[in-house]
């Protein structure tokens, strides 16, 4: 089984740009815990506890001469020789990488040989770090991080180019007392935002602002219409309905102020809450009422810039 | 049903559906009495997951199909709000469960 599951031939491009633009020495581990040829397994032994390796390089000034791996001290302690000198059992055979290398190249090395750390030189063939597939994952996904970060910024801003909302007006028609339909404007509103690509808080708010709406001309009109224009930048929500009207505006924008029957509110409606509602999640609320009809129109700006924040109104 | 996968982490329970509307947290379930189709529709705007509905009230052919459409679950229960809103909290691990 391969440690790191990346294909250098198959990978998705964003991948492949990045294990072959990282180089080794982007990746690895420069702060060296090592040890000097006449030192104990023992004391090797403390050293990768302290420092919480698995691997101790031996090294001569800065030349690496040899390698002590956590097997090594396991098979130390279980035959008996863990005072003996590291020069005694240390690896000599070292496959190395080079720290210009691309990480592809330490991806290969891991994929390839069972080791589970290479030492790093540089080009004077001194010993400059350790590179672990540990060390190569946590890089790897802190840049595809960065590069998820970018993608989602660039599409946000074309969304909004692209003019996936283009000037449409959709009406619908609603009726007294049809609780059997009620809702359903609504529900398309929150379709049609949602395949634009619209943040979800956004269309919260918009599904929520039209269903207080629509419910309102259900429970309380004769009937009327949810008007919905879409434009690049907005949503404007528009409830005209045909009577009978609002005596005390006022009073209707307090929370917990209903004129909801009996029957309405065992069905859970009548709360009071739908014109509060609507007009917090709106950014921009106007209301005018007579005998004639209601006429409410709701605004919701559609790109995060230019949200106010209504939450404590 | 959907497919029943999602882990959900939240819940609210209540019966006035323009208090739900407002002040549910979506991904949650909601908890209530309600047993017809405009809680559908409410939990759909709101993002609510699912409905568990309480005191054995009978859950209408026409809401099924709804919630179905919906891909929002429906639960019953023969236990109270209070019950079940205590059950709920004590697998999302809001509440240390004592045994007495």
């Amino acid at each position: 089984m391969s440690e790191i599951p990346i294909n250098p031939y198959t990978s998705p491009t964003v991948i492949l740009e990045l294990i072959y633009r990282l180089k080794i020495k982007d990746v690895m581990c420069s702060h060296l815990v090592t040890a000097s040829s006449d030192t104990s397994l023992r004391e090797i032994q403390k050293m990768m506890r302290d420092s919480k390796i698995t691997g101790v390089p031996i090294v001569r000034g800065n030349r690496l001469i040899g390698l002590i791996s956590v097997d090594d001290i396991i098979n130390a302690l279980d035959k008996g020789y863990i005072e003996d000198k590291a020069e005694e059992h240390m690896s000599r055979n070292l496959i190395v990488l080079e720290d210009d290398m691309p990480v592809s190249f330490a991806i290969r090395y891991f994929d390839r040989f069972s080791f589970h750390r290479f030492p790093v030189l540089n080009k004077q063939k001194e010993l400059v770090g350790m590179i672990t597939s540990r060390d190569i994952s946590s890089s790897l996904l802190l840049e595809m991080n960065r590069e998820m970060e970018q993608l989602e910024k660039h599409s946000n801003i074309s969304n909004g180019l692209k003019n996936n909302l283009n000037d449409e007006i959709y009406t619908y028609t609603i009726m007294k007392n049809d609780f059997e339909n009620a809702g359903y404007a609504s529900t398309q509103i929150k379709k049609k935002l949602k395949a634009s690509g619209i943040a979800p808080h956004i269309i919260r708010r918009a599904a929520i602002a039209s269903y207080e709406l629509e419910m309102n001309m259900v429970v309380h009109s004769n009937g009327g219409e949810l008007i919905a224009e879409y434009s690049n930048d907005k949503l404007v929500i528009t409830a005209r309905d045909t009577g009978p009207g609002i005596p005390d505006i006022q009073k209707a924008l307090t929370p917990g102020w209903s004129t909801a029957n009996e029957w309405i509110r065992s069905l859970g409606f009548g709360a009071g809450m739908g014109l509060p509602n609507t007009k917090n999640c709106s950014d921009a609320f106007t209301i005018e009422s007579s005998e004639k009809g209601t006429l409410v129109c709701s605004t919701i700006y559609l790109h995060p810039q230019e949200e106010k924040t209504n939450e404590n109104q | 049903m959907n497919n029943g996968d999602e882990e959900l982490k939240n819940a609210y329970t209540g019966d006035l559906l323009s208090d739900v509307m407002g002040n549910a947290p979506s991904d949650s379930v909601l908890i209530t009495i309600q047993a017809h189709k405009n809680t559908v529709a409410v939990a759909s705007l709101a993002g609510i997951k699912a409905i568990i509905i309480c005191n054995n009230r009978s859950v209408p052919v026409d809401m099924q199909s709804a919630a179905r459409d919906e891909g929002i679950s429906i639960f019953t229960t023969n236990e109270s709000q209070f019950y079940a809103s205590y059950t709920v909290a004590t697998l999302l691990g809001k509440v240390d469960a004592h045994k007495d």
